[in-house]
């Protein structure tokens, strides 16, 4: 008699991508809104972002978003008793513990949620904790999470690398870059992975932390094949700025003409 | 007038649906976790951690000499065949005077050389004297044995200095609990072992030991691709621990194996002469 296996899983994933980066006074914390399930898109406009409601930090999950709506519950409610009971809002450092504590408490029947926690520490800088889904966390100067992940750290390691706070002398592993210079990385980003994630795409939503405040960007990202004519033109406008060269500028001209007449059919 | 009696408490887990409130309670006894409701709780399991690919893969080593424990290890976190950090702190400082390092899943060792911490702690307030280095190493044993056959993934020496000197256990998720000289933990650790076997002399200086330390994890990372980043060193003495050094061994290869400046100005001649 052959052994039954279970058909049916308690897990899913729902794809997507999270990114964080911290500044030496900001943090900032994106994400993608798209939701799939297999091949199938639920919603262009489902947010993987979690404020907490504390104004140092941030959550942002890819993974199963059922887990992660459970997870973001659970938080919010201890960040209240933790408010109720200390009269303060949680630090940053102190809701990276909590969140690593929580996950692992679920331990032998996981949340499927692969958290960036980002945000800013007692002193004003920025911090991000980035986490695995059984709740293990290291104190990083950024990180990427999710589907398109594999895409985008290894560009985030050539552009940001920074020393690893284990070496000795220590040295700071913040990134030097400027808050809008910071955003804009963000944005290329993510226009590369939805290129080559089909789970990443739709919408990008970042959110800027500094001691200020918490400002938001929304940005749309490529839906289809049939926006790469226009994504193609602003590729070829940066090209002429840098590279001066008139024969370049007609050979993408030429290719972005193509591609329009024939995108209608990759839909 | 009800006596307290938490310390005498058994370590069985309370298997069940722990509520919240658990995690609220303290930690005198062994926290519950939530458990799910399948006939094929292995079969689960092994779905759950194909799905969750737990951080592993490393090289890890303690060795007793003259002056104290030293304790090395690297930095990098595989899932499967992602590099998922080069940073990560595989040496977890439990107290200033007893340090535990990472082998096999970094959820696991976090947490329970955390929980580790909590209950050496309990003990001192509750004694009045630092727990022997014994003490700490079949409290994490006997946790871990509990725990036996669920799948946890722990390969842990805790190394640390109490009154009887210097000591070192070697405890893993089976519950085994080994005391020795010298151990190395990890993917890595056959690498590791060949250079500290043939290198180790008990009556070694701190700078020596160091280097011996460095120089089996920088082999172990050179040769196995699941080690890597940052290469650490710490070394315990009777006053506790210190963090002797972090090098990167990338560059570390570069320092023992220096590439020979004649042929290096032999290829740029080449090349501007092209």
């Amino acid at each position: 008699m052959t052994k039954q296996h279970a058909n049916w899983s308690p897990y899913d994933n729902n794809g997507g991508t999270c990114v964080a980066i911290a500044g030496s006074d900001y943090c900032v914390i994106a994400a993608d809104t798209r939701m799939s399930t297999g091949y199938s898109i639920l919603s262009r406009d489902y947010s993987k972002i979690h404020n907490c409601k504390a104004d140092k930090a941030v959550l942002s999950s890819s993974g199963f978003q059922a887990d992660v709506k459970a997870l973001q519950k659970v938080l919010k409610s201890r960040h209240l008793v933790y408010q109720h009971q200390h009269n303060k809002q949680m630090s940053c450092p102190a809701m990276a513990q909590l969140l690593s504590n929580t996950l692992y408490f679920k331990r032998f029947f996981p949340y499927y949620a692969f958290n960036v926690l980002g945000g800013l520490d007692e002193e004003g800088k920025g911090c991000v904790f980035t986490y695995d889904a059984v709740g293990s966390y290291e104190k990083v100067g950024y990180s990427a999470q999710g589907s398109g992940s594999t895409l985008i750290m290894p560009f985030l390691d050539n552009q940001l690398k920074s020393p690893s706070p284990l070496l000795l002398p220590a040295q700071d592993a913040i990134t030097p870059l400027s808050e809008p210079e910071a955003v804009d990385l963000v944005k290329t980003v993510f226009a590369s992975a939805t290129e080559r994630d089909i789970y990443t795409g739709d919408k990008l939503e970042i959110m800027i932390l500094k001691a200020d405040g918490i400002r938001t960007e929304v940005m749309e990202l490529r839906k289809t094949l049939s926006e790469c004519w226009q994504h193609t033109l602003s590729i070829v406008l940066i090209r002429i700025s840098t590279l001066g060269s008139l024969c370049y500028l007609e050979l993408c001209l030429k290719f972005s003409c193509v591609v329009n007449r024939f995108s209608f059919s990759y839909l | 007038m009800k006596l307290d009696t938490s310390g005498f408490e058994t370590s069985m887990p309370t298997i069940g649906f722990g509520s919240s409130n658990d995690m609220l309670d303290g930690f005198s006894t062994v926290p519950s976790f939530d458990l799910p409701r399948t006939t094929d709780f292995d079969g689960f399991q092994k779905e759950a951690v194909q799905m969750v690919k737990p951080a592993k893969g490393t090289t890890t080593l303690a060795f007793i000499f003259k002056e104290g424990v030293m304790v090395a290890a690297d930095s990098r976190a595989s899932m499967g065949g992602y590099i998922s950090s080069q940073s990560v702190k595989k040496i977890i400082e439990i107290n200033p005077y007893m340090l535990g390092t990472m082998a096999g899943g970094a959820a696991d060792c976090q947490f329970w050389h955390r929980n580790l911490g909590i209950k050496c702690r309990l003990h001192e307030l509750a004694n009045k004297r630092r727990i022997s280095v014994s003490g700490a190493s079949k409290l994490l044993a006997n946790m871990l044995y509990s725990y036996r056959g669920m799948g946890l993934s722990v390969g842990t020496m805790i190394a640390g200095w109490d009154e009887t000197g210097p000591g070192l256990y070697y405890v893993d998720n089976e519950g085994g609990r080994l005391k020795g000289d010298r151990f190395s933990v990890g993917s890595g650790s056959p690498y590791a072992y060949g250079v500290l076997d043939s290198g180790y002399k008990f009556d070694m200086s701190v700078e020596e030991a160091s280097e011996l330390a460095r120089r089996s994890i920088y082999h172990a990372t050179f040769r196995d691709g699941a080690s890597g980043g940052v290469a650490s060193v710490y070394h315990v003495g009777s006053n506790g621990w210190t963090k002797l050094s972090g090098d990167d061994v990338g560059e570390l290869h570069y320092h023992y194996y220096p590439v020979p400046p004649a042929i290096a100005e032999q290829v740029m001649e080449e090349a501007a002469a092209e």
